[in-house]
């Protein structure tokens, strides 16, 4: 009970303080915070897929593209309201994530991840080929742009209600079906959970996840939809943040959006992380060292000093086990 | 009784599409060149998805750095060469260094997590794509680099029959042959191809032998690192005349198709994949202008996917058996 009480209140602060933050920041930085949030969004969606079920996948940046596509166009030639076009990108990616993951469902572990690898490098082309409706390189513009303070409102906002609607899927029977099926799909059928059901699920639900973090990172990137932004860096990106923030564990991901959002953002006069090869380096470092020496990632660390600091056994997060073989 | 239906249907889909090729390579010489052009460019799709079938046998792990390892030793090649090698001194000395860098990859990074789960292995090589790649284009990003062919200049063919062949598709061919020759030979007739054998099949049983697993491992992921050199060497002159930091990209998810429709676990089949998807590739872009340059990647992903749904063991692959 003492666990929950000290997560409510952290919570609360946490909240408090990003609730505040707009007030104190400068323009630049409110922007800047505004993709944290997004960020924060599409790690949330990609650690329920892979750290909750254990299905690993390296085509989400292809999901934040559907969003992100759906919310432009609709913007440009319906002149829709962006927050609805936010809605729709959701329900356009569950739809989405349902139809890729069925097939999926016979795909299992490294198969999945080689599909949603090349569903990732699929999709720039995809809009390139179909330029008369998605723009060609030149993308979509949206029919109107956001200042920061309404965009770091609405990602943040988005993010609170998906965090409170991931807590409460993952807490359940549903959240039980789905560490079920990523620590022995065996023992997960024996047990009468429907794996077929529950990974489609998964899949469909980080998918829109991801759909709502795509259509606010249109929203974000002045408007605009192109097919650069999307492309396999972002994907890989997303996976570098869930590494970072933990697999199987809510309480790391904002250090994982921090992470992933906010080095990109560096100056260009800052030596070796300024450049985008430096950074690539920094990226492929970080996470192989934090594979290596803390499996848990950030949630891990801060559930080892928590445990450590009220003197009770050791109370890491674990890693998935592998599900496919 | 299964097992034997299972490769009747797959001699008869095999068979099918040789009777196909066969038939049109008589009717039209068009056919006939684009026909060997897509075995020359499946045989770069073929060395390197035997290079992941190596380590995926060994360890039930893909790894998606193995073609920015390609490319990265596709580079040192384009370096030594700039010091004064001639291509093929280049060419041996960038095997040996791609079999070090193998080597020493497995034992500093892969070993600590391959017992872990493949999820973190899998993301770990991930992190060793995007090192590499950073590496890559820190050092020589942004210039317009080539090798020049071993073979002859771009145009130079043979006539054969009235089909011109282009000296660069027979060379590729004659390459990856020989390469694919040499792996074959070690894990038949050789000592330490029988010990990685083992240790891929048994690793308990084996260690229990006397075979050292974990080297062997390492071998094994010094192997694929070299089947990945002459994979990044070839592609270059066969698919782009420019060196790029991303120019391995495509080709490892065609790879990676070449090895899920070969079935992952099947040597064999990771060839043979290879050689089917380099064909299907050029007759599809060859005959059917609507699909573009765009659309062959998309269009190819999704074949191969309507292919795993319809046998998602792959051609050569057997239905997995699990034990409780």
């Amino acid at each position: 009970m003492r666990r929950n009480g000290l997560a409510v209140v952290s919570l609360v602060v946490v909240a408090a303080v990003l609730a505040l933050l707009p007030f104190v920041l400068s323009g630049y930085n409110t922007y800047l915070g505004a993709g944290v949030g997004i960020f924060f969004i599409a790690i949330l969606g990609l650690n329920i897929l892979t750290g909750y079920t254990g299905q690993i996948s390296i085509g989400h940046g292809a999901f934040m593209a559907i969003g992100g596509y759906t919310t432009a166009v609709l913007s440009r030639d319906h002149h829709t309201n962006l927050i609805l076009t936010m809605l729709l990108a959701f329900a356009f990616c569950f739809v989405a994530g349902l139809l890729f993951g069925l097939p999926a469902l016979r795909l299992s572990g490294v198969y999945l991840a080689l599909a949603t690898f090349a569903l990732a490098l699929s999709i720039p082309y995809l809009t390139l080929q179909w330029s008369t409706y998605l723009g060609g390189s030149g993308g979509v513009h949206t029919s109107e742009t956001k200042s920061n303070v309404w965009l770091y409102g609405v990602a943040w906002s988005a993010a609170a209600v998906l965090f409170a609607l991931a807590w409460l899927i993952l807490r359940g029977r549903v959240g039980r079906a789905f560490r079920a099926v990523r620590d022995s799909e065996i023992a997960a059928i024996a047990s009468g959970v429907e794996i077929g059901i529950y990974k489609t699920l998964a899949f469909a639900i980080s998918a829109a996840f991801c759909g709502v973090a795509g259509s606010l990172y249109v929203m974000w990137l002045d408007g605009f939809a192109q097919p650069q932004e999307f492309g396999i860096d972002l994907s890989l990106s997303l996976l570098v943040g869930a590494a970072v923030a933990g697999l199987g564990s809510l309480w790391g991901i904002l250090a994982g959006a921090v992470f992933i959002s906010l080095l990109p953002k560096i100056s260009t006069s800052v030596p070796i992380i300024g450049s985008d090869h430096g950074r690539s380096v920094v990226y492929g470092v970080l996470v192989i060292v934090v594979m290596l020496a803390l499996p848990g990632g950030v949630a891990g660390l801060l559930a080892r000093s928590l445990s450590g600091g009220l003197n009770r056994e050791s109370n890491t997060v674990k890693l998935p086990e592998s599900s496919s073989q | 009784m299964e097992r034997v239906k299972d490769l009747g249907v797959t001699v008869a889909v095999l068979l099918g599409g040789a009777i196909f090729l066969l038939v049109g390579c008589l009717e039209s010489t068009q056919f006939a060149r684009l026909t060997v052009q897509g075995v020359a460019l499946g045989m770069v799709y073929g060395s390197l998805a035997l290079a992941l079938v190596l380590i995926y046998q060994a360890t039930h792990v893909i790894n998606f750095a193995q073609g920015e390892l390609a490319m990265f030793t596709t580079y040192i090649a384009y370096q030594l060469i700039q010091w004064g090698l001639s291509y093929w001194e280049a060419f041996f000395a960038t095997l040996a260094i791609g079999f070090v860098l193998g080597v020493v990859l497995q034992v500093t990074v892969i070993r600590p997590v391959q017992h872990r789960s493949v999820v973190a292995t899998v993301i770990v090589t991930i992190g060793l794509f995007l090192l590499i790649d950073g590496i890559v284009s820190w050092r020589w990003g942004g210039q317009l680099l080539s090798i020049p062919s071993p073979f002859g200049p771009p145009s130079a063919s043979y006539d054969v029959g009235g089909v011109l062949i282009e000296h660069l598709w027979v060379g590729t061919v004659v390459v990856v042959l020989v390469s694919l020759a040499a792996v074959w030979g070690l894990f038949r007739f050789t000592k330490l191809g029988l010990a990685m054998r083992a240790a891929a099949l048994r690793p308990a049983a084996a260690s229990l032998a006397g075979v050292r697993v974990d080297v062997m491992l390492a071998i094994g992921w010094g192997l694929a690192a070299v089947l990945g050199a002459v994979a990044g060497l070839l592609a270059e002159p066969n698919t782009s005349f420019f060196l790029d930091p991303s120019f391995m990209q495509p080709i490892l998810v065609y790879a990676f198709a070449a090895a899920a429709l070969g079935g992952l676990e099947s040597p064999v089949g990771a060839v043979v994949g290879g050689i089917a998807i380099g064909v299907f590739q050029i007759l599809m872009t060859g005959y059917v202008p609507e699909i573009g340059s765009n659309l062959q990647l998309p269009f190819s992903f999704a074949v191969l996917l309507v292919i795993l749904l319809i046998k998602p063991n792959g051609l050569f692959g057997r239905a997995q058996v699990q034990r409780v």
